[in-house]
């Protein structure tokens, strides 16, 4: 793959995914949008190591670990992020981002 | 002999009064009187076995007292000579004075059980005496500048406590507020004075200050608006005395004074904290006299003044606690005229030796005097003479030593009074004419109110009593017996053997020409009196008509009161006070304000930029972000 | 075009496409369901580049576990049929604004930077690689056991902690 796909391509790729879920997560009002949005970066930030890894260095395999870590904490985060949300939703009934708002002076 | 046990005179008054003020009010009251007065009761066989101890040391050789410094403990050091030191001096002067102290506070002690009971704030009363009792005791033995200072503040604020101990009473506090700001006024003077000789002698302590003829402020020359700079420090000092001894014209609070209960105006405003300033005086006395002799002349003309005016103005005052302290401001005056015309040295230090002999007699017959009169406030309900008369048919015991200190301080034979107003007279006649005949007027005067008094509550009109009259209770005749026996007895005290102005023995010359001058006059003060109080007659009134304004001048004090306030309110107040409190309220205080102001602007706006929302911030960071990111690429490649 | 390229830029729109209307869309669970496609595609990404554990990774954790309980969460706590309302306009426009600026930012740095590229043949890492690395088996590089461990310690951590915060209370 490498011959035929020049690193600057996937990168942009992998950038855009990225600033899709910047973007994301200052727009949405739902919480549980605004989690998508941050699996969104997560997910854009690992294709950026392993491509690293793949195109400048294969003999390691730093950037495939880094993945490999970035992916588990986004599964713990994921999970207690949706605990909370579960326990708004309870407490609130609502998950817009502008309910959230009682501790706020 | 080791005499480190000196240290619990000092101690246990102050934690009476710890214990007292902290725990007075889980204490009987009856209990919280009895502990008071027995402590001070071990406090005054402290003093007298103090006394015996130091009187025979054998470090007295050529028959000059020592002075004795068993317990010093070092404060602030400064330099070499100049440390402030908490320490105990006994000389003649300090251990008599500590004798007097302990003895009146034990009476005024022992009498206040019946006098005040029942009264609110007992515990507290006592809790303050001890304090009292502490401070002054403490400041009888100073010795440094320093120290003396310290107690001299801590006797005012005793002072000002118990005179404003009804404190719910508006005239109890505001003389109370009166007596402290006077004195106050005339401490920084003392304090100045203090720091000038200080400053040019080089030390605080007493004993280098005064020692060798007070060789050591000799050697400053320098001068300024005509005096040496020694006598500006010693007239500063002298006003310091002038204002706790209400000297003319800084008397104005202790008139006003007697608002406290009649004990503590026996105990302080007769007998102990009005002649701390005679007692300063006396210490520093070489200083005095080879170093500042004008001022030694200044001072016995204050002390003439003030006796003459007193006793004028006792003449015509009707409240008998008033009559009682213009009498006790007469004979300060007697006290500071003869520490004035006093020399130095075995023949010639008459004066300081009768000042402090009347210092000592006054202070058993005038503390007898004012327990008495409070017997008869007590048991009339009443202060003003013109409702009494007649009591001697209902109180015996406390018509007996009433008397008894009338003819004290009258200066009849074989009294107390007699022998020390005598070498008082013999001093004056000594050394200054002029002096003397005021002195024997004075004591004319004296006699002839302090027997008004006597002939118009005793004798007089028989008035009918509202309520039953009855003789004091036990525990305020015991003392009154007691101060009675003293006042007639300490007369014979040869105190010349042991108090005089350079340690030696001093004996006093027998004048019988002034003896029976004196005598004389009281006689005659005596008999107007009879003549016109015993027996309800027109004469007093007659004469009052024929005085005319000088009569009612007098009677209204001759309106020294009205010229201090006339000064405060219209110089002081008007224009400086409220200038000042002015800029203080919208200059300073603004200033401040403005600053908080400003603040709690600048928050108000700031505050919208924490919001809580966290996509805000995110969009921040994403922007700060791409915005460093743009300036580095920027700088990296210029 | 070859057809690895012509695979790749098919996967590459998809991608885009599909994340555009993650971000964009009014309805929750079509936005679960973009996303569900873009973790997909992604690894379909990570076989194409011969990694096939990473790949298997991202489909087992990212999309059967997260995206699972993504629309867990949706089922439980929102109105499914419920159009959102857009966002408003300042922050609409203020995202936009922001991200669009990074990306060209972005774009532009990495178009002007050489990458080393390292163009020989090598052999792609295996399962057993991988797990010797991870255990600090192999002595030629530096292992990853601690980190490890943390992840472990971390997982049960979020577990409990997502247990806590969630439970009814009685």
């Amino acid at each position: 793959m490498i011959q035929e796909i020049p690193i600057t391509h996937v990168l942009v790729l992998s950038s855009f995914l990225f600033f899709c879920g910047i973007c994301g997560f200052i727009i949405r009002r739902n919480l549980i949008t605004l989690l998508m949005a941050v699996e969104l970066i997560l997910n854009a930030v690992s294709i950026n190591f392993v491509v690293f890894n793949k195109y400048l260095f294969p003999h390691q395999m730093e950037g495939l670990f880094f993945a490999l870590f970035v992916i588990g904490i986004a599964a713990a985060e994921a999970a207690v992020a949706i605990a909370l949300i579960i326990n708004v939703y309870r407490r609130l009934g609502s998950i817009q981002v502008e309910d959230v708002a009682e501790m706020k002076y | 002999m080791n005499l480190s046990f000196v240290v619990l005179i000092f101690i246990l008054p102050l934690l009476v009064f710890a214990v007292l003020g902290l725990a007075g009010m889980y204490l009987r009251p009856r209990l919280a009187g009895l502990l008071a007065t027995g402590i001070t009761g071990i406090v005054f066989l402290l003093s007298l076995l103090t006394a015996w101890i130091y009187f025979r040391l054998p470090v007295h050789s050529a028959g000059i007292y020592q002075p004795v410094i068993p317990v010093s403990f070092e404060w602030l050091r400064f330099s070499d000579r100049l440390v402030a030191t908490l320490g105990i001096l006994l000389d003649p002067v300090a251990v008599m004075m500590l004798v007097v102290v302990s003895f009146v506070s034990l009476m005024v002690h022992w009498y206040s059980l019946g006098y005040m009971q029942g009264e609110k704030g007992f515990q507290r009363y006592y809790a303050f005496l001890s304090l009292f009792t502490f401070s002054m005791m403490s400041l009888v033995v100073a010795t440094n500048l320093v120290q003396m200072y310290i107690f001299w503040e801590l006797v005012g604020i005793s002072s000002y406590l118990l005179i404003g101990f009804y404190y719910t009473r508006p005239a109890a506090i505001a003389a109370a507020k009166k007596a402290f700001i006077v004195t106050r006024f005339a401490d920084l003077g003392f304090l100045i004075g203090i720091l000038l000789l200080s400053y040019y002698a080089g030390t605080f302590d007493f004993g280098l200050i005064v020692g060798n003829h007070a060789s050591s402020v000799g050697v400053v020359s320098s001068s300024f608006a005509g005096l040496k700079v020694v006598e500006w420090a010693m007239l500063l000092v002298f006003m310091g005395a002038a204002g706790k001894s209400a000297m003319f014209p800084l008397h104005i609070w202790l008139p006003d004074a007697m608002e406290g209960p009649t004990p503590v105006s026996a105990l302080i405003h007769a007998a102990t904290m009005v002649v701390a300033g005679v007692y300063l005086i006396a210490r520093m006395f070489p200083v005095y006299y080879f170093h500042a002799p004008a001022v030694l002349s200044l001072i016995a003309y204050t002390g003439a003044f003030t006796s003459l005016f007193a006793a004028i103005i006792a003449c015509t005052q009707t409240d008998i606690k008033r009559v009682l302290a213009f009498s006790t401001l007469s004979q300060i005056g007697y006290m500071m005229l003869s520490l004035g015309v006093s020399g130095y040295g075995q023949q010639d230090s008459a004066g300081y030796t009768a000042s402090l002999f009347h210092l000592f007699t006054h202070a058993m017959f005038k503390s007898l005097l004012f327990l008495a009169a409070g017997a008869v406030i007590h048991a009339v309900h009443e202060n003003s003479i013109l409702r009494m008369g007649g009591l001697r048919k209902y109180m015996p015991s406390t018509h007996l030593a009433f008397l008894v200190g009338c003819l004290a301080i009258a200066g009849i034979p074989f009294f107390s009074g007699f022998y020390s107003k005598e070498e008082i007279l013999i001093a004056a006649w000594e050394h200054h004419k002029a002096l003397f005949f005021v002195a024997w007027l004075v004591a004319g005067l004296t006699a002839f109110y302090m027997f008004r008094l006597y002939f118009t509550v005793f004798w007089g009109r028989d008035r009918y009593y509202h309520h039953p009259v009855n003789e004091a209770p036990r525990s305020m005749r015991i003392p009154l017996l007691v101060l009675s026996f003293i006042s007639i007895v300490a007369g014979y005290v040869p105190f010349g053997r042991y108090v005089s102005a350079a340690g030696h023995f001093s004996e006093t010359h027998f004048y019988p020409g002034i003896a029976i001058a004196s005598v004389t006059i009281a006689l005659i003060g005596i008999l107007i009196a009879m003549k016109m109080y015993a027996r309800p007659n027109a004469f007093p009134e007659k004469l009052t008509k024929k005085m005319g304004l000088f009569y009612v001048a007098a009677c209204n004090r001759f309106y020294i009161d009205e010229g201090y306030l006339f000064i405060t309110k219209k110089i002081i107040f008007n224009p400086i006070a409220h200038t000042v409190a002015w800029v203080d309220r919208h200059v300073v205080d603004g200033m401040v304000n403005a600053i908080a102001k400003i603040t709690e602007e600048i928050a108000f706006r700031i505050r919208k930029m924490q919001g809580g929302q966290v996509q805000e911030y995110g969009l921040i960071m994403a922007a700060s972000a791409t915005g460093l990111a743009l300036l580095l690429i920027y700088l990296a490649t210029n | 075009m070859t057809a690895g390229q012509f695979i790749f830029y098919t996967m590459a729109f998809i991608m885009v496409a599909f994340s555009v209307f993650t971000i964009f869309s009014r309805n929750i669970l079509r936005s679960a369901f973009y996303l569900f496609c873009v973790l997909v595609t992604t690894s379909f990404l990570y076989f194409m580049l011969g990694y096939e554990f990473m790949a298997g990774v991202q489909l087992i954790l990212y999309v059967g576990g997260i995206v699972v309980l993504i629309v867990f969460s949706i089922l439980l706590t929102s109105h499914i049929g419920h159009k959102f309302p857009w966002p408003s306009k300042r922050k609409l426009m203020a995202g936009v604004t922001v991200s669009l600026a990074g990306f060209l930012l972005a774009v532009k740095v990495l178009c002007c930077y050489p990458f080393p590229v390292v163009h020989e043949k090598v052999k792609l890492p295996g399962m057993k690689e991988i797990g010797r690395q991870l255990l600090d088996l192999d002595t030629r590089h530096s292992g990853y056991a601690l980190p490890f461990e943390i992840i472990g310690i971390l997982l049960l951590a979020a577990m409990v902690g997502a247990i806590m915060i969630a439970k009814k209370e009685k």
